[in-house]
């Protein structure tokens, strides 16, 4: 628990980068959700909310990304370089979910699901990640 | 970021290219085409025209023929038909209103637009007259204005059908008659919800008692929900009299031209078949239509090859799918067919003539030209031979699209091209122009200044 007397814990992670990361996992989970959702209904609507909530997700993605290289470049004491790799290699299997999902009704199967379990972990690993390196240097 | 995306991207498509680019042609014309392995990629392959002026270029003919554009400056020209008295009408419009509903519609859709025309849909019928048979077209008019993206167009005793996107619609003819006289009388709605495909065909029985028109899939395959596909994918035949409908055939994807075969009365069709399943599948056809048949949309293709996109499947459909007659080969996209006649000359006398608009789902482009399939027997016979070329160079620069052809029984071939918004001519040269002699007494109509 950071002290409030030690300014240079009062900040984990920056509220922003915060945003960025953690708002990757509802959006993967929910393509998630309603991958799984197509796969028992075959009702295509589940599949359309697949597509769009991965292009939110990887929009997130991206910011988050750019974040956290910006933050490896910069001159600092730990590095996130686990959450970089973790978030380059999100970036990239979503980018590969995203394109599996444009593919026309069942097309997407079982590939999409597959991707979507994937990049759910991901998301959360990455989040867990850059959550924990911004800790462990406001620890420090 | 950006540099990753783009690296990413290039990835995407050095996997695509590995994945299909080397795919030698097979041989996809006749009844029994090559069908390889289905195979999209990460990215289907996609290769759009580009446009560009006609200039002073035209199109190819075969040695004998000639070409001459004779009506220009049109709304989105598709089909064409001619009248009795030797006129020429043209059915002129853009339809569709399918929604994008996924982020691949909305990218796909800028990415086709394209290839295409840009200007206003003209929603009307032009009609062309070349009073004294010299082949030129000098008199042109509207015949009538503000329909829903007119495109079937059919004649038969004095009744002028009309397949507009929405509904069959019927004007009253007399001949020589130079605009409608009245507004056109309602024959039955047609299904026009979400139109995905929204081009209306149409061809009338001979006797004028049935119409048959050609309704598109709402989807390629499917993706827009099993329940958008109620009445799509077949071809309905109407009562003239009543607008009583019922399914002709069925399975049937997007059937975008019909025409009744002169000597028989069969009725016949082009179908675009399904994309994204590679360079070489689906190919597009042409088939007599068998009434009560299923052509297999969207369960199977070219008769029990299964389509995995369709969810739930239906292995009883898949069974009882008939194969068409005679493969055009993939993503041609036919949209005009017409029978030829003995007018046209020995080599393309006997057969049909088949509108090829040009691919997109094809990194090397099909289509984009006239053919014409010879018939021995009433019966397709042989490969199709390119009756008029020269719509897209090399290098992807594309003056033409070819859309609706119709053959003239005076001797030539009407060829609508709704990219430069041009209708074509093709006579063979040892013909005079036009047998049709000049009718004193018919009213002109008015020449629209160039």
């Amino acid at each position: 628990m950071a002290n409030a007397n030690e300014p240079s814990s009062a900040r984990a992670i920056h509220p922003l980068h915060a945003v960025l990361l953690a708002s990757t996992i509802p959006l993967y989970l929910g393509a998630l959700l309603s991958d799984l959702a197509y796969n028992s209904t075959y009702h295509i609507q589940w599949s359309n909310f697949a597509s769009w909530l991965l292009v939110g997700a990887m929009l997130f993605t991206g910011m988050a990304l750019a974040w956290t290289l910006v933050t490896l470049l910069r001159p600092h004491a730990r590095r996130p370089l686990v959450t970089f790799v973790l978030l380059l290699a999100l970036f990239a299997l979503g980018l590969l979910n995203s394109l599996v999902h444009a593919r026309d009704a069942w097309g997407t199967m079982p590939e999409g699901l597959i991707l979507s379990v994937i990049v759910t972990i991901l998301a959360v690993a990455a989040t867990w990640s850059g959550f924990s390196t911004a800790t462990r240097r406001a620890n420090t | 970021m950006k540099r990753q995306h783009h690296l990413l991207i290039a990835g995407a498509y050095l996997t695509l290219l590995a994945g299909c680019g080397s795919d030698p042609d097979p041989v996809q014309h006749g009844p029994n085409p090559q069908l390889p392995e289905q195979g999209r990629g990460l990215v289907p392959s996609m290769e759009i025209a580009e446009p560009a002026p006609w200039g002073n270029e035209k199109p190819r003919v075969p040695d004998g023929y000639e070409v001459t554009a004779i009506a220009t400056d049109l709304g989105i020209p598709r089909q064409t038909l001619v009248l009795p008295n030797g006129d020429i009408l043209i059915a002129e419009g853009r339809g569709g209103k399918a929604p994008a509903l996924r982020p691949k519609d909305m990218i796909a859709g800028v990415i086709k637009a394209k290839g295409t025309t840009s200007v206003e849909s003209g929603n009307r019928l032009t009609l062309l007259r070349d009073a004294d048979g010299d082949g030129v077209y000098e008199g042109r008019g509207v015949f009538a204005d503000g329909l829903n993206a007119p495109y079937g167009l059919a004649f038969v005793d004095n009744h002028l059908y009309v397949a507009n996107q929405d509904a069959l619609v019927m004007f009253p003819y007399e001949d020589g008659q130079t605009r409608a006289s009245a507004p056109p009388v309602k024959i039955t709605d047609l299904p026009s919800e979400i139109n995905h495909h929204w081009t209306k065909a149409l061809a009338a029985s001979p006797d004028g008692q049935f119409l048959y028109v050609g309704i598109g899939s709402n989807s390629n395959i499917t993706e827009r929900g099993m329940t958008a596909e109620a009445n799509r994918a077949m071809i309905w035949e109407v009562d003239a009299k009543t607008g009583a409908h019922r399914p002709y055939a069925t399975g049937l994807r997007n059937p975008t031209a019909l025409a009744v075969q002169p000597d028989t009365g069969t009725l016949w069709a082009v179908v675009n078949e399904r994309d994204e399943l590679g360079p070489n599948l689906v190919p597009d056809y042409l088939t007599s239509v068998r009434e009560g048949a299923f052509y297999g949309w969207p369960y199977s293709y070219w008769g029990q090859n299964v389509d995995p996109r369709v969810r739930p499947q239906d292995p009883k459909k898949v069974v009882a799918a008939v194969k068409p007659d005679y493969a055009l080969g993939s993503h041609v996209a036919a949209l005009g067919l017409s029978f030829s006649d003995s007018a046209m000359g020995t080599p393309f006398a006997n057969g049909a003539f088949v509108g090829e608009h040009g691919s997109w789902n094809r990194s090397e482009p099909s289509g984009y030209k006239v053919v014409f399939v010879p018939f021995r027997g009433g019966r397709p016979s042989g490969d199709p031979i390119d009756f008029v070329t020269g719509f897209r160079d090399a290098d992807g620069t594309t003056r033409g699209r070819p859309v609706g052809v119709t053959v003239d029984p005076r001797g030539a071939l009407i060829i609508a091209d709704d990219l430069a918004n041009t209708i074509w001519r093709v006579t063979p040269r040892n013909r005079a122009p036009s047998a049709r002699a000049p009718s004193p007494g018919v009213p002109q109509p008015e020449a629209k200044p160039e």
